[in-house]
C-alpha cells in the first residue's frame, strides 16, 4: 500500500494499541485504551466530546507530548503511582516506532496562527523545518518554492514580512512549511477554529490540493465536520478516558457514522451538517411583556423600547494612538471613517464586513474603549444618567455599569483567580448588583464551577464566563466582538438564546460577527462595514454563501431551520 | 514596534554587509570613544559617521524621527555637565550655583557629541541589519548554539505581538471596570494587574510557539542552514571603515592635544 507519490512522500502508518497517557499533575488520563489503526494515506476526522483526549493524540503523534514514566500499567488501574509525572501506558507508533524516533516523519497545525508562524520572513519561515530536519541547502529552496506554490502563497516575495499576512494566510503557510519537511502524517489540531469563513475556505482547500498531491495520510480535529466531510474517508468519534470502555466509540466512513452517531455528536456539541441547536426565539415584536423587562432592569427607569442610547456620526476610527514624528504628534490613519451607526434599547445591531475592515476597532470605539480619530460617539442622557456625552471620557465604573463589552478572547478580561470572584467584581466595584451574580451563575450553567481559576476552563466555559461577569455589572448596552467564534453547537444555541432573552428585557447587543445564523436568531439591523450599506438581515436564496458553507460552519442544505420562518426573515 | 529600528525594505549598500563585521566595526569605534572625553575625537567620529549614513539607507529626517530621544539625552547630559562640572578658565556664565567656564563648556561639549558618536553607530547598525541575518550570523560564524540563537530570533518576533496584546488587554480590563485612570496608586495596581495579564498571555503563546517549533523538528544537534552567512570584500571594508573613524579620532584628538584619558580624570 505505501507508494511514493509525487515529491517524494511516503504516506505514514498509525498503530494505537491499548495507548494511554496522563499529563503530568493529573488524576485521570486524557487518553486510556486506545486501539486504532490508520492506514498509510487514510484521511480521517477526529470527533468526540471536549477531554476526549483528541489534542493530546495528536501532539503524541506529533512527538511532542513530553517524557513520560512509561510502563506503569493502564493509567486507570488503581489510581496513577505518582501524579507529578506525565504517565504512557500502551503503545502508539508511526510506521512501527515511536512517534518521538521519528522527527519529521509528521507535521502538526495548531490553532492560534499567530502562533504558527517563526520566523519574520516568508521564505525563511517555510525553510526553518526542513533546516532542521539537515536537508541540504539546495533541496531546501527547491522544497520552499515548491511548498508554497501547493498552499497558494507563490505570488508573494520570499522575503515578504509573515507579520502582515491574514489569518487564513498564516495558517497556509504554516501547512507550507510542514509541507517543506515531506511528512507523510499531516496532523491538523484545530486548524480553522480562529478564522472568518474566507479563511476556513482558503485552509481547507490548501489541505485538500496538498493531500491529493502527496498522498499524506492525514487527522484532523476539528467541530466543525460540514467543513471535512468531503475531505476524509473516515470518521472516528473518541470519548473521554475511562478504565473500562475503549477510547474509540464509533469508528467508519463519514455518512455512516453521522448517521449512526448524529443523536451522540449533537448532544457533545458536534457542528453535524444539517444541524442548527434550537434557539430561544425573539418575541413578537422584539419586545418582552412588561413583566421581564421590570424584573431585568432591576429598579433602573425601564427604557422603552427602541430608545436611542447611542450614536455614532461621521465616525473614524483606528487602533493606534497618535504617533511621534520627532516633537511632532501625528494623527494614525483611521481604518475606517465616516460611519453612522445607531444603538437602540432592546434592538440588536449586527456589524458585519469582510475581514480587516476595521469592525473590532469600530465595535470598540462605540463601547468607549478607543477614542475616535474622527467624528464622535454620543450616549443619550437615558444611557449616560449624568456621565457625560462621550463613553471614551467616562470613568471604568461608569462605563461598566452602562456599555459592557466582551472581547473575543475571554481570557483577556479576566482580572482574578476564581470564577465567583469573577462576576462578583463588577458588582464590588459598583457597590451594587451582587444579587445578580447567583442567577447569571445558574443561567449560564457556571454554578458547579464557582471555586475554579478562570484559566483552567474549556473554550466554551470560558466564553460563558466572559458574557456572564460583564453582564453582571448590569450594562444597557452589551458589546460582543466575534462571540460565536470557535464555539461547540451546546455553546452557540445557549449564547444566542440568552442574548435573545436579554434583547427581549430590553437591552441593546451590539455585535460583530460573521456568523450569519447568530445574526438571524439576534434580528435588528445589520451595518455592512466596508461597503457603506445598512440593511435589515435577509437571507439569500439558499442561507448559504458561495462555497456551501454558512458563517458557523454549518451546511444548512436547505433545511428548515428553528426559529425562522419560511422566507428565512428573521422571527422577530 | 518590530520595526521601529530596522528600516523594512531597506537596500542600501549597508544591509549587505555581514552583521558581524558590523558590529566589529561598531564596537571599536565605541570602545574608542569610551576612553576618552574630548570633544576632538567625537567630532571627528560623528563627522564621519554622518557622512556614512546613506549607506546605511539612513536620511537625516529618519535619523531625527527614530533617534530624537538619543539626540535629546546627549544635549541634556552636555548641557549639566557644561554647568556642573568644575570650573576652569574663563567663567561664561554664573547664576547662583550654576556657573559655566570655558573649561566646563569644553567637558560638556565633548560629552554631548561623544555621546552622540556612541548612539548613532548603534541607531545605524539596527537600522541596515535584520534580525535574521543577524541570528544567522552568529549562529554560523560566530558559532553561537543555534537552539539558543534560533529561539530567541523566534521570540524576539512575539514581542511586537506582545505590544498589540498590551493594549488589547488595556482596553478588556478597562471593559471590566479596571480603571487605568485614576491617582498613582490606582495606576499602579493596573498596570500590574495588565502586567500579570500579559504575562500569562506571553506564556501561553511562547508555549504553543515551542511546540510548533519542536513539531517541525526543532531541537535536534544538527542542522543545516537554508541561507548561508558570508564573508564578502564588502566587510573589509566596513571593518577598515571601523578602524579608520576609531584611528583617525585618536590621531586627531593627539594631534590637536585634548585627547583625555577618563582613568587620567583625575591628574
Amino acid at each position: 500500500m505505501p507508494t511514493t507519490h509525487d515529491g517524494g512522500v511516503r504516506p505514514a502508518a498509525v498503530t494505537a494499541r491499548g495507548w494511554g497517557w496522563r499529563h503530568a499533575g493529573r488524576t485521570k488520563p486524557a487518553v486510556n485504551g486506545l486501539d486504532l489503526d490508520i492506514r498509510p494515506g487514510e484521511r480521517v476526522l477526529l470527533l468526540g466530546p471536549s477531554g476526549a483526549g483528541k489534542s493530546t493524540l495528536l501532539h503524541a503523534l506529533a512527538g511532542v507530548l513530553g517524557d513520560s514514566t512509561s510502563g506503569n500499567g493502564p493509567a486507570g488501574d488503581g489510581g496513577p503511582p505518582d501524579s507529578d509525572d506525565a504517565d504512557e501506558s500502551g503503545s502508539l507508533l508511526i510506521d512501527g516506532e515511536p512517534p518521538r524516533a521519528r522527527r519529521g516523519r509528521a507535521g502538526l497545525m495548531q490553532q492560534d496562527p499567530e502562533t504558527q508562524v517563526v520566523l519574520s520572513r516568508l521564505g525563511d519561515d517555510v525553510a526553518f523545518g526542513a533546516e532542521n530536519l539537515s536537508v541540504p541547502r539546495d533541496a531546501i529552496w527547491a522544497r520552499v518554492h515548491e511548498a508554497l506554490d501547493d498552499v497558494g502563497l507563490a505570488h508573494l516575495p520570499l522575503d515578504h514580512p509573515t507579520s502582515v499576512l491574514s489569518g487564513g494566510q498564516k495558517q497556509r503557510l504554516a501547512l507550507a512549511g510542514i509541507l517543506a519537511m515531506r511528512p507523510g502524517l499531516i496532523l491538523l489540531d484545530e486548524p480553522t477554529a480562529n478564522l472568518d469563513p474566507a479563511g476556513v475556505l482558503e485552509v481547507r482547500d490548501a489541505v485538500g490540493r496538498c493531500l491529493d498531491k502527496t498522498g499524506a495520510t492525514l487527522v484532523v480535529v476539528e467541530h466543525r465536520v460540514a467543513v471535512w466531510k468531503d475531505l476524509v474517508d473516515r470518521i472516528v468519534v473518541l470519548q473521554p478516558g475511562s478504565g473500562t470502555q475503549p477510547a474509540v466509540l464509533i469508528d467508519g466512513p463519514p455518512d455512516q457514522v453521522l448517521e449512526q452517531a448524529r443523536g451522540m455528536l449533537t448532544a457533545a456539541g458536534v457542528w453535524v451538517p444539517g444541524y442548527v441547536p434550537a434557539t430561544r426565539r425573539r418575541t413578537v415584536g422584539g419586545f418582552s411583556p412588561a413583566g421581564d423587562r421590570a424584573a431585568a432592569t432591576n429598579g433602573e427607569p425601564a427604557l422603552a423600547p427602541g430608545q436611542l442610547l447611542l450614536a455614532a456620526e461621521g465616525l473614524a476610527v483606528s487602533r493606534e494612538r497618535p504617533r511621534r514624528r520627532g516633537f511632532k504628534s501625528v494623527p494614525p490613519v483611521p481604518v475606517l471613517r465616516d460611519v453612522a451607526a445607531q444603538v437602540r434599547a432592546g434592538e440588536a445591531l449586527t456589524v458585519t464586513g469582510p475581514n480587516g475592515v476595521g469592525k473590532s476597532t469600530f465595535a470598540l470605539t462605540l463601547a468607549g474603549l478607543l477614542p475616535p480619530v474622527n467624528g464622535k460617539v454620543s450616549a443619550a442622557p437615558e444611557l449616560s444618567r449624568g456621565a457625560g456625552i462621550d463613553p471614551y471620557k467616562w470613568k471604568a465604573e461608569q462605563l461598566i455599569a452602562r456599555i459592557g463589552t466582551v472581547f473575543q478572547e475571554p481570557e483577556h478580561q479576566f482580572v482574578t483567580g476564581r470564577v465567583l470572584d469573577e462576576l462578583q467584581f463588577g458588582p464590588k466595584h459598583l457597590g451594587h448588583g451582587e444579587e445578580r451574580v447567583d442567577e447569571l451563575l445558574e443561567r449560564l450553567r457556571l454554578t458547579e464551577l464557582v471555586d475554579a481559576n478562570p484559566y483552567t476552563l474549556s473554550g466554551g466555559e470560558k466564553r460563558r464566563l466572559s458574557v456572564a461577569t460583564v453582564l453582571a455589572a448590569h450594562p444597557q448596552v452589551l458589546v460582543l466582538d466575534e462571540p460565536t467564534f470557535g464555539q461547540d453547537a451546546n455553546t452557540w444555541a445557549e449564547l444566542a438564546s440568552f442574548l435573545s432573552e436579554l434583547l427581549d428585557a430590553g437591552t441593546a447587543v451590539v455585535s460583530v460577527t460573521h456568523d450569519e445564523e447568530f445574526t438571524h436568531v439576534l434580528g435588528g439591523t445589520e451595518l455592512r462595514l466596508g461597503s457603506r450599506e445598512r440593511r435589515a438581515p435577509e437571507r439569500d436564496a439558499s442561507g448559504l454563501n458561495a462555497s456551501g458553507l454558512n458563517a458557523s460552519g454549518l451546511d444548512a442544505s436547505g433545511q428548515a431551520v428553528p426559529g425562522f420562518d419560511a422566507t428565512g426573515q428573521a422571527a422577530s | 514596534m518590530r520595526d521601529a529600528l530596522t528600516l523594512s525594505g531597506n537596500q542600501a549598500v549597508l544591509t549587505r554587509a555581514n552583521p558581524l563585521a558590523k558590529f566589529a566595526a561598531v564596537f571599536l569605534i565605541t570602545l574608542v570613544l569610551a576612553l576618552s572625553i574630548d570633544w576632538m575625537s567625537a567630532s571627528v567620529a560623528l563627522v564621519c559617521e554622518l557622512l556614512l549614513f546613506p549607506l546605511a539607507g539612513l536620511t537625516f529626517t529618519l535619523l531625527w524621527q527614530r533617534g530624537w530621544p538619543l539626540i535629546l539625552a546627549a544635549a541634556v547630559g552636555g548641557w549639566s555637565t557644561s554647568i556642573l562640572a568644575p570650573d576652569s578658565g574663563k567663567v561664561l556664565l554664573d547664576v547662583g550655583l550654576w556657573s559655566m567656564s570655558e573649561g566646563s563648556l569644553e567637558l560638556g561639549m565633548g560629552f554631548l557629541l561623544r555621546g552622540l558618536a556612541i548612539a548613532l553607530p548603534a541607531v545605524l547598525l539596527m537600522s541596515c541589519t535584520d534580525p535574521t541575518d543577524l541570528a544567522d550570523a552568529l549562529a554560523q560564524k560566530a558559532r553561537l548554539p543555534h537552539r539558543f540563537v534560533l529561539g530567541t530570533l523566534a521570540a524576539m518576533r512575539l514581542v511586537g505581538l506582545m505590544a498589540e496584546e498590551w493594549q488589547t488587554i488595556g482596553m478588556a480590563r478597562r471593559a471590566r471596570g479596571v480603571g487605568s485612570r485614576g491617582n498613582p496608586w490606582q495606576r499602579l495596581r493596573a498596570t500590574l494587574g495588565q502586567s500579570f495579564g500579559l504575562l500569562v498571555q506571553a506564556i501561553r503563546r511562547a508555549t504553543r510557539l515551542a511546540v510548533t517549533m519542536e513539531a517541525r523538528g526543532f531541537g535536534g544537534a544538527s542542522r543545516t542552514w537554508a541561507r548561508e552567512s558570508t564573508y564578502s570584500a564588502l566587510d573589509i571594508w566596513v571593518l577598515l571603515g571601523g578602524v579608520l573613524i576609531a584611528g583617525g579620532a585618536v590621531a586627531a584628538a593627539l594631534w590637536a592635544g585634548t585627547w583625555h584619558m577618563v582613568w587620567l580624570e583625575g591628574s
